[in-house]
């Protein structure tokens, strides 16, 4: 055998720390969505004694879902798979326009490591600080440190898998539960699960979830076109690159100042993890390597886009399955562009498909032109297609809730004086938090009499928060037109005592044919 | 350490394998993934050990835990049984005709009774309990022994007519081919059809035969007899159908419908459940009419 190796060892990456409008962005993100997931199974919402009265619950058990006023039933879960195909096509229509924005700005994986991150450079520093720990022996301060960083790291992972559970029954009764070690073993076993996962991933897993765990990059692939809006590298601008003497040498003969010292804070030796380029399927490599090797480009080979990348990958060797596109390459090249004078943007948002126009000196297309797609329009109208469905849905969703299925077996019955009775299962949904009177009633050309099983009067009570069945017995004198014919026409009519609200349901009698 | 060729247009190392020319890159993959794959190897080890799992001639080793899927089942049974066992003894303490006032204990009986009746049942009174000829409907208010809770928990307990039980109803109509002419029973088909049109059933010369050999049971008005389970001849409904061929046949040679006594099969429990569904299909009876 060769020395061919088939597998390597995870290479850490020590992330550089960055600021700039992605950065802020991806902050003010990471907020907004840590908060919605933690604070949200806390928001109350008062439905009436018999109902929870927590705004967004997912009642397992009784097969129901609160979402503040919207209340579902297992049987209108079509709302749910809606909305998931809502949140696929939504998925499609942002990686058709923006690429990987989900990736880079959205997903838990990277919204938790960014936040595992931050700590990570709060306990134990930045980037070089971080190195130097990394390759020191194992001391009492390494040791403080990385128990320090572990302990805030398990915390965060244990309100992480706490605030799941809060989703699937009351958070405050459970809280109690959970702390006096009275909450149901599953609860207890979710928060296990959970809070080691987002340990492990969040704070060692990290880039290799994303490159060899998650199908979604493959998916997304098959997503992007020429025109997609994505992070790139602009080479003919940039290259070929150059740092040190050789710019000095090259500003000289220009007589162009640069900033020295900027160009040595930002800069580095690569040293620390390196992903292998994999290049993205279907997206041709644009760095041609063709340069005019006399002028210098504006990259001054400083590292500060390689230091940040939270994947360890090198933007400069064009698209590559391992970048998220979480922009933050963009805010470090930005602020190195600004402190040597030149126009940002070395690094940026761009369209594939504008290379050739740049690289023969032109300028890019306007953004919109890109956006403005037919792809993009026929996601953006399916998923507003969908999305309508379900207001619409939801608007004609009636009131009173109530279902007729007349007894077939057998379709009438014939009573000792020859009256002939059709039998009908009523069932009336109450989804409100008290108990509510319904009046029956029916319509009919025949003259047909109306009688409720076990009770006396026409009105039944349906309790807070269930179904109920209701058997219903509709009579026809002995020989009456009804009573002889195959089928007359009759409206079951429910009316709500305390609200007026009425709905009815159309259904047949069968009498007895001669 | 010496280096694989390097692909030209990726700049990956290559294995070194190749095919008519076509070479394989090299993109190495962690080394987790190896650990994790030997983990699965592992977890597959102790879980064929654990669990049943290698087949062989005629069974499968059982594995240490003893778990089975049969097991499983009869644990889960075992489970519903006790959950079910307070509202069991309820439904066998509490007397019949009280068990509507308790809203949960009726609806668990009409459940419980549905399934029973599905089971037990519908074979003969059918799964709509509209009955069949000679099997009567459950549906309607014509009842042969009675109607109410505790005279529907008495049928289904002893049954009608059979041998196993010395409780079961019992009642034996003569075949009236031995003892009437043929003549005779023609003129009291007639005179029968009439009475459930409304007709006078003293009134004629079948009158008189039916007063002298039928009222001593269906009545002197023809309205039956439950103590006899003798069917109401003046009401719209025919155990055995109205039309003269079947009436014939009735009078000549008898009926002698049976039913087995299910209080030997079935628990008491099960037995008042399917009383408390028969009786609310619609027919049921509050108290037995004078
Ligand atoms: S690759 Fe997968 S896990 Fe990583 S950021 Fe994208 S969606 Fe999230
Ligand atoms: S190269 Fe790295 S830093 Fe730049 S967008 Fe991709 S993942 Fe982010």
């Amino acid at each position: 055998m060769s020395d061919t190796q088939l597998y390597a060892a995870r290479e850490p990456i020590f992330p550089r720390r960055v600021s700039g409008r992605f950065r802020r962005l991806k902050w003010a993100i990471l907020i907004v969505t840590l908060g919605i997931y933690y604070v949200t199974p806390w928001i109350r919402w008062d439905r009436g004694p018999a109902l929870p009265d927590q705004a967004v619950l997912v009642d397992m058990a009784n097969r129901r879902f609160y979402f503040f006023w919207i209340e579902i039933w297992s049987h209108e879960f079509y709302f749910v798979a809606g909305l998931l195909i809502m949140a696929g096509l939504g998925l499609f229509l942002f990686t058709s326009a923006l690429g990987r924005v989900w990736c880079g700005y959205a997903c838990p994986q990277t919204v938790w490591t960014d936040l595992y991150l931050a700590v990570e450079r709060w306990v134990e520093g930045d980037r070089n600080a971080r190195l130097r720990l990394h390759k020191a022996p194992w001391t009492a301060h390494k040791w403080r440190l990385r128990l320090t960083k572990w302990a805030i790291w398990l915390a965060i992972g244990l309100a992480t898998g706490g605030a799941w559970v809060f989703y699937f029954t009351d958070a405050p009764t459970l809280l109690r539960d959970i702390v006096t070690l009275n909450a149901a073993p599953v609860a207890y076993l979710t928060i296990a699960i959970l809070t080691a996962t987002t340990f492990v991933f969040g704070g060692f897993m990290r880039e290799q979830v994303c490159i060899y765990m998650c199908p979604w990059p493959r998916i997304q692939g098959a997503m992007m076109e020429e025109d997609t809006l994505t992070v790139a590298y602009r080479d003919w601008r940039g290259e070929p690159r150059g740092k040190g003497l050789r710019r000095r040498k090259a500003a000289a003969q220009a007589e162009e100042v640069a900033a020295p010292e900027a160009v040595t804070r930002a800069a580095g030796p690569q040293i620390g993890g390196r992903a292998p380029v994999i290049p993205m399927p279907g997206v041709p490599n644009t760095t041609t390597g063709a340069y005019d090797a006399a002028t210098p480009g504006d990259c001054i080979d400083c590292n500060a886009c390689v230091n940040v990348c939270p994947m360890g990958i090198d933007i400069r060797d064009g698209q590559q399955l391992a970048c998220i596109t979480c922009a933050l390459c963009i805010d470090a090249c930005d602020e190195v562009m600004e402190k040597i004078g030149k126009p940002r943007g070395l690094i940026d948002y761009l369209a594939l498909s504008d290379a050739p126009r740049e690289r023969a000196g032109g300028t890019p297309r306007a953004a919109w032109r890109h956006l403005i797609r037919p792809r993009n329009a026929l996601y953006l109208a399916l998923w507003s297609l969908v999305g309508a469905g379900l207001v619409f849905a939801l608007f004609i969703r009636s009131e009173i809730e109530m279902t007729v299925a007349p007894v077939r077996n057998p379709t009438f019955v014939t009573l000792s004086d020859g009256t002939i009775r059709n039998t009908y299962d009523i069932r009336l949904r109450n989804k409100q938090g008290e108990p509510r009177d319904f009046a029956l009633s029916l319509v009919s050309e025949a003259d047909l009499a109306i009688e409720l099983e076990g009770l006396e009067g026409t009105i039944t009570e349906v309790p807070a928060d269930t179904q109920r069945l209701q058997r219903v017995y509709v009579t026809a004198a002995p020989g009456s037109e009804a009573a002889t014919s195959a089928e007359t026409a009759l409206r079951f009519w429910a009316e709500d005592i305390a609200s007026g609200e009425r709905a009815h349901r159309d259904t047949v009698f069968n009498g007895q044919e001669n | 350490m010496s280096q694989n060729k390097k692909d030209d247009v990726t700049g990956v190392e290559t294995t070194g394998h190749e095919w008519d020319g076509i070479e394989e890159l090299n993109n190495p993959l962690p080394r987790w993934w190896l650990w994790t794959f030997y983990a699965t190897i592992a977890w597959g080890v102790v879980y064929t050990i654990l669990f049943p799992a290698w087949p062989l001639v005629n069974s499968a080793t059982a594995g240490v835990l003893n778990w089975s899927t049969r097991g499983q089942v009869a644990e889960r049974i075992a489970a519903v049984d006790e959950a079910r066992a307070g509202i069991e003894a309820r439904l066998v303490e509490t007397d019949l005709a009280a068990i509507p006032e308790d809203e949960e204990l009726h609806s668990y009986a009409v459940n419980a009774g549905a399934a029973v009746f599905r089971t037990h049942c519908s074979q003969c009174h059918g799964s709509g309990a509209q009955g069949a000829k000679g099997y009567p409907n459950l549906l309607d208010d014509a009842w042969l022994w009675g109607g109410a809770r505790d005279e529907i928990a008495y049928t289904v307990r002893h049954g009608i007519r059979n041998e196993d039980d010395p409780d079961a109803r019992y009642s034996q109509m003569p075949a009236f081919g031995d003892i009437l002419a043929d003549e005779e029973i023609a003129t009291l088909v007639d005179h029968v059809q009439g009475m459930a049109q409304g007709g006078d059933p003293a009134a004629g010369p079948g009158g008189e035969l039916y007063q002298a050999n039928c009222a001593a049971c269906h009545g002197e008005t023809g309205a039956g007899m439950r103590e006899v389970g003798a069917p109401n001849l003046t009401d719209a409904i025919w155990l055995y159908g109205g039309d003269t061929e079947t009436l014939t046949e009735t009078i000549t040679n008898a009926r002698f419908g049976v039913m087995p006594a299910w209080g030997l099969r079935l628990d008491e429990a099960d037995v008042r459940a399917v009383a408390t569904y028969v009786h609310q299909l619609g027919g049921g009876e509050e108290t037995a009419p004078e």
